[in-house]
């Protein structure tokens, strides 16, 4: 497999910051970066991932069954996460889960239809003086109502149909 | 994520960049008196910098509070293996968010920290450990260390010393466990983020099997300012034994949330009510989780008390990551005491069985004692559950799991019984009389 030239660039790095003899150790955030484009740990990235590091295969599912954020399928063009744990739950994030739930009409790791949307429930992602607080992809959102929500559902929505348009 | 201007009675030494424009550039960091420390540190010798460090009083920021100066100095820096600075920005704790400040409005300091550390300790390499969710950040330290090399201040011979050091990015990708800090390693090389076997401990076998300083984001942040400025002045900004000043992340039913610069044994009470602004809508105060979820729960009426490691401990529960959970009197204590536990029952790594069943029965048990489902005699079970767990898991979540059930239960027993017997607890009734 051949990646974009920034993921290979952002590959490279991670390989040349290894101690000698511990190629190994970039596993972690190689599977991350490889998923970012991909979309999902396929059996083709773990292939290419074991070649690249000379691990076993079984090396690498051990990885990937354990660390929530690396998945086996691909999410939606957005991923909704949003947090309910203490400190958002505090000030409504459950029921920002709920409302998410019944707007987008997924529940926990749901994808919709046209694949636009997925949805899942996490736990702190460090966001705690601001909530209720969700990440979509990578971005952060803070302080997020339903209302504020919805208005955010619709703009990705029209962004995303028109990515797909180009 | 910052309030325009910093609380009067915030003391701004680690936050004191945050306000300034562009303060994640090399330039601003330079310009106030940015790597001056580590330049002092060149000039002292490994035994003095750890010296200085231990006068500090400084201690982990992380949670556990270990003096930051006794564990560098169990570093064999005779040893011929090579020696490695991890810096543990794995920000998990619910209730924390400060590492994620420190990282986006200064993350030269902690690259500053992480160098006087390195000096300390002759290490060859170091690896900042970011949680995957923080990818942002990323961004924003490779951008730095980018710089920092630019300068001559990482890579070959940093400056004319002689001193080789290089500063690289780790993202982890998803896993509580993984701030444990063997769990960190485990993750680092390249596996599962299940605890080691501790001793050996990282000072003598962390990364790699090499000798290893490993310290959250903050404690390395508050490095430079010790070394500028001295471990004595640090040390005095604190009380006895807890030196210097502390990001508090203040969250839930305040006026005005917010991570405040305060100094160490800054009263409780006072953090809420006037820092933060009080307690929202003219609410009365129920209780306060003072260290992140997996310190024991307060009553109001403990709160009184000065926040630094050693007051927490006498009252019964811990500072941990300064995470401040506030909680008035709508609030449901089963319905959080049953998140807490969801939360651990999600992220054990389920290497070792009490803890991997222990969470599993606590959550279950407090889930359907807060959806009205518990069955006579569940509030024994969790009792029961969470003291065999106390002290007999491998690594600490376990007991980061049964201390605040155990406190939840014992603290507000009424509400637990009321769910059990149908009547309304505690937090309905306030509803009902609103």
């Amino acid at each position: 497999m051949k990646f974009s030239e920034q993921t290979e660039a952002r590959l490279a790095r991670l390989i040349e910051s290894r101690p000698p003899g511990h190629l190994r150790s970039a596993l972690v955030p190689m599977l991350l970066f490889i998923q970012d484009e991909v979309g999902a740990i396929t059996p083709e990235v773990v292939e290419e991932v074991c070649q690249r590091l000379g691990v076993s295969r079984r090396d690498v599912e051990e990885v990937v069954s354990y660390y929530s954020m690396l998945r086996r399928k691909p999410a939606g063009r957005y991923h909704i996460q949003i947090c309910t744990n203490i400190s958002c739950m505090l000030v409504g994030g459950a029921e920002l889960f709920e409302h998410a739930c019944r707007k987008l009409g997924i529940g926990h790791h749901g994808v919709t239809e046209d694949g636009m949307f997925s949805l899942e429930e996490v736990e702190c992602i460090g966001a705690c003086c601001w909530g209720p607080a969700m990440q979509v992809n990578y971005d952060y959102h803070h302080h997020v109502t339903p209302e504020v929500f919805d208005r955010l559902i619709e703009q990705l929505r029209d962004n995303g149909g028109k990515a797909r348009e180009r | 994520m910052l309030h325009p201007e910093p609380h009067p009675a915030e003391v701004v030494l680690l936050t004191r960049r945050f306000r300034l424009p562009d303060s994640a550039s090399i330039g601003t960091y330079l310009a106030t008196e940015g790597y001056q420390a580590f330049r002092k540190a060149l000039a002292m010798t490994p035994e003095e910098i750890i010296e200085e460090v231990k006068k500090s009083n400084l201690r982990g920021r992380g949670g556990a509070g270990f003096p930051t100066g006794l564990k560098w100095s169990f570093v064999p820096r005779n040893s011929p293996k090579p020696k490695y600075v991890v810096a543990n920005a794995d920000e998990g704790e619910p209730g924390t968010c400060k590492d994620r400040l420190l990282m986006q409005y200064d993350p030269h300091s902690l690259l500053e920290g992480m160098l006087i550390a390195a000096r300390a300790v002759d290490a060859r390499a170091g690896y900042i450990y970011i949680r995957g969710e923080y990818r942002y950040l990323i961004e924003i330290l490779d951008r730095a260390i980018e710089e920092a090399r630019r300068h001559g201040l990482l890579g070959r011979n940093i400056l004319g010393s002689g001193m080789d050091f290089d500063i690289y990015t780790h993202s982890g990708a998803g896993s509580y466990e993984c701030g444990e800090e063997t769990a960190l390693l485990e993750s680092l090389e390249g596996k599962r983020g299940v605890p080691r076997l501790r001793p050996p401990f990282p000072a003598t076998s962390g990364a790699f099997g090499c000798p290893t300083v490993l310290n959250n984001v903050e404690t390395f942040c508050s490095v430079p300012p010790i070394i500028l400025r001295g471990g004595l002045a640090f040390a005095g900004l604190g009380t006895p034994k807890n030196g210097g000043t502390r990001l508090f992340a203040i969250s839930g039913h305040v006026n005005r949330p917010g991570v405040y610069e305060l100094p160490m044994g800054f009263n409780l009470l006072r953090m809420i009510h006037e820092v933060a602004g009080g307690v929202r809508g003219g609410r009365k105060l129920k209780a306060v989780i003072p260290g992140g979820s997996s310190c024991p729960v307060l009553r109001a009426e403990e709160c009184d008390l000065p926040m630094d490691f050693d007051s927490l401990a006498r009252a019964g529960s811990m500072l941990g990551s300064g995470g401040v959970i506030v909680m008035d009197e709508t609030t449901c204590m089963v319905k959080a005491a049953a998140r807490i536990l969801r939360f651990y029952a999600r992220e054990s790594c389920g290497f070792c069985t009490p803890c991997r069943e222990g969470t599993q029965w606590l959550a279950q048990v407090l889930t359907r004692l807060e959806r009205g489902h518990g069955q006579r005699g569940d509030v024994e079970v969790v009792r029961d559950v969470a003291r065999n767990m106390l002290g007999r898991t491998f690594c600490p979540l376990g007991d980061a799991a049964a201390m605040p059930a155990l406190s939840f239960i014992e603290k507000f027993r009424d509400e637990f019984e009321a769910h059990l017997e149908g009547r309304p607890c505690a937090a309905e009734e306030v509803a009902l009389h609103a």
